[in-house]
């Protein structure tokens, strides 16, 4: 499968790239626990007290080397998650990121389709997509953008959902709720199912397109996923190229890291130097490839791809 | 007082939900790509034995059961309570009828039985999986029929009635498996 994907690029003119796994800083996202090692950095004394970070993913230098002009790059790696282990989660795992300068979000979700046929040797798999905010009203006949916490919590208990009419959960910790309980299973069982359009507080990293009536009467965040069998395989963005914005973000995931009392993370700001000097326009995806190997095989479990899971590694 | 995360639940964990403890059968970690992770945990209810779902956010913690599991030797009957003493300490414990349960019908005097203690109190009672006891009362059944086809009732020392083979008589010993309640063969001794 990675000769196939390596073929898939060169053929695309994508160039492979290496970046480091251990970084001065971490990723601040909330939902998101960085793994880091501290002291150990022996033979130089300027670097044995650092604290340097495993990567949650490549992004950051991948988008430093798109700024410094490499043009359309791509990565196989492994990447560290803190707190995620079960059926479709590893703390270790493996990641295909691949950044297009020039493409907006549909035009690489048109190319992530073509990878994952080739990937997976079904030239014919269908795709489609499918805007955040119709899955949301077809299923739930609910709207994602506006509705309040009430709504959405009543639409939870009518699902079923164990403990909602208890829960406490933000706005869109309960959406989260909702997609991955109720709306998911349903998403890529005849194919490619590219959720996309995501409301502007799920933006993570991704640009933000403003409202332009009549079509779109809210500002939505150029954010997609892709799933196949109800797994989710891959996220991509049309990325954010403003430092002043990236700021912003990091400083209000800071913000909130510390409302919820989890580890101070330091952000990346030799990111914010590299989007001052100028990142080109791109869109950028990050692909599981364990997950895409579960598809292939037919495993039901994470472990089923592994050579030596991380209890026995 | 113990607190487990949920980053620690795993089958077998004992945790305390709305003041019972329970037993979790299931965790499953759902996370979507960004955002709000949760455990959706099939627990057991160690005292009602009804199972049922439950939805964590991920990184909020329960309180930790104080529930263990030891072997102790049943010793006798008072007629209220059940009395068991630990092997090894010789500490003595009393069961109430609510605990023993089922485990009533298949245990004697002298059987070691794994006693699920919680804060110290015995909770469940589980008989061993096979026992070995004796007929008290059956009907004589049919000479030279060694087949065991068919089967009649016997009564054994415990008060137990099980299905038995026509062949196997009273005052005969019989190997029987507590879980399904089926005989499964005659015993020479206990």
């Amino acid at each position: 499968m990675l000769a196939r994907i390596r073929a898939f690029f060169a053929a695309a003119g994508v160039m492979e790239v290496e970046t480091p796994i251990l970084s001065h800083a971490g990723a601040t996202d909330p939902a998101l626990a960085s793994l880091s090692l501290s002291g150990g950095l022996s033979g130089d004394g300027s670097n044995a007290d650092r604290r340097l970070f495993l990567q949650t993913s490549p992004e950051f230098p991948m988008k430093r080397l798109l700024a410094s002009g490499s043009g359309p790059v791509y990565q196989i790696c492994k990447v560290f998650r803190g707190a995620e282990r079960g059926r479709r989660h590893h703390p270790e795992f493996s990641l295909l990121e691949w950044y297009r300068p020039g493409f907006d979000d549909g035009q690489l979700m048109d190319e992530v389709a073509d990878l994952v046929r080739a990937a997976l040797q079904r030239p014919r798999l269908p795709m489609e997509r499918i805007r955040y905010r119709d899955l949301f009203r077809e299923v739930l006949d609910l709207d994602p953008f506006t509705s309040p916490v009430r709504t959405l919590r009543a639409a939870a208990i009518t699902a079923g959902i164990p403990d909602a009419d208890r829960l406490d959960l933000e706005r869109d910790a309960w959406l989260d709720l909702l997609l991955t309980q109720c709306l998911e299973p349903r998403l890529g069982r005849s194919g490619m199912s590219f959720l996309c359009d995501y409301p502007p507080s799920q933006a993570a990293l991704a640009r933000i397109r403003p409202a332009a009536e009549p079509l779109d009467d809210q500002a939505v965040a150029e954010r997609f996923e892709l799933y196949i069998d109800g797994v989710e395989l891959a996220n991509g963005f049309h990325e954010l190229t403003d430092a002043t914005e990236q700021g912003t973000r990091f400083a209000r995931d800071c913000a909130e890291r510390r409302r919820l009392g989890l580890a101070e993370i330091p952000p990346d700001t030799r990111l914010l130097a590299a989007l001052r000097a100028g990142m080109p326009a791109s869109s950028g995806v990050a692909l599981g490839l364990d997950r895409l190997l579960m598809i292939a095989t037919g495993a039901t479990h994470i472990d089923q791809v592994l050579a030596f899971p991380v209890e026995r590694a | 007082m113990a607190f487990y995360s949920t980053s620690e639940f795993k089958g077998g964990l004992k945790i305390m939900l709305d003041g019972d403890p329970y037993n979790i059968v299931e965790n499953e970690f759902v996370k979507p790509g960004k955002g709000q992770a949760f455990n959706r945990v099939r627990v057991r209810n160690l005292k009602t034995g009804r199972t049922v779902e439950k939805t964590f956010k991920s990184g909020d913690t329960v309180e930790a059961a104080d529930v263990h599991d030891t072997d102790m030797q049943y010793l006798y009957n008072d007629g209220e309570e059940w009395h068991f003493m630990d092997p090894a300490s010789f500490e003595q414990m009393t069961a109430d009828a609510n605990a023993v349960g089922d485990a009533a019908k298949w245990i004697k005097e002298e059987d070691i039985c794994r006693v699920t203690l919680w804060n110290g109190v015995p909770l469940i009672v589980e008989a061993p999986n096979f026992v070995v006891l004796a007929i008290t009362e059956t009907d004589p059944g049919l000479k030279g029929d060694t087949s065991g086809g068919g089967g009649k009732p016997a009564t054994l020392e415990t008060g137990a009635v099980v299905r038995v083979p026509l062949f196997v008589q009273s005052g005969e010993l019989v190997k029987v498996d507590t879980r399904t309640g089926e005989y499964v063969s005659r015993a020479k001794e206990a």
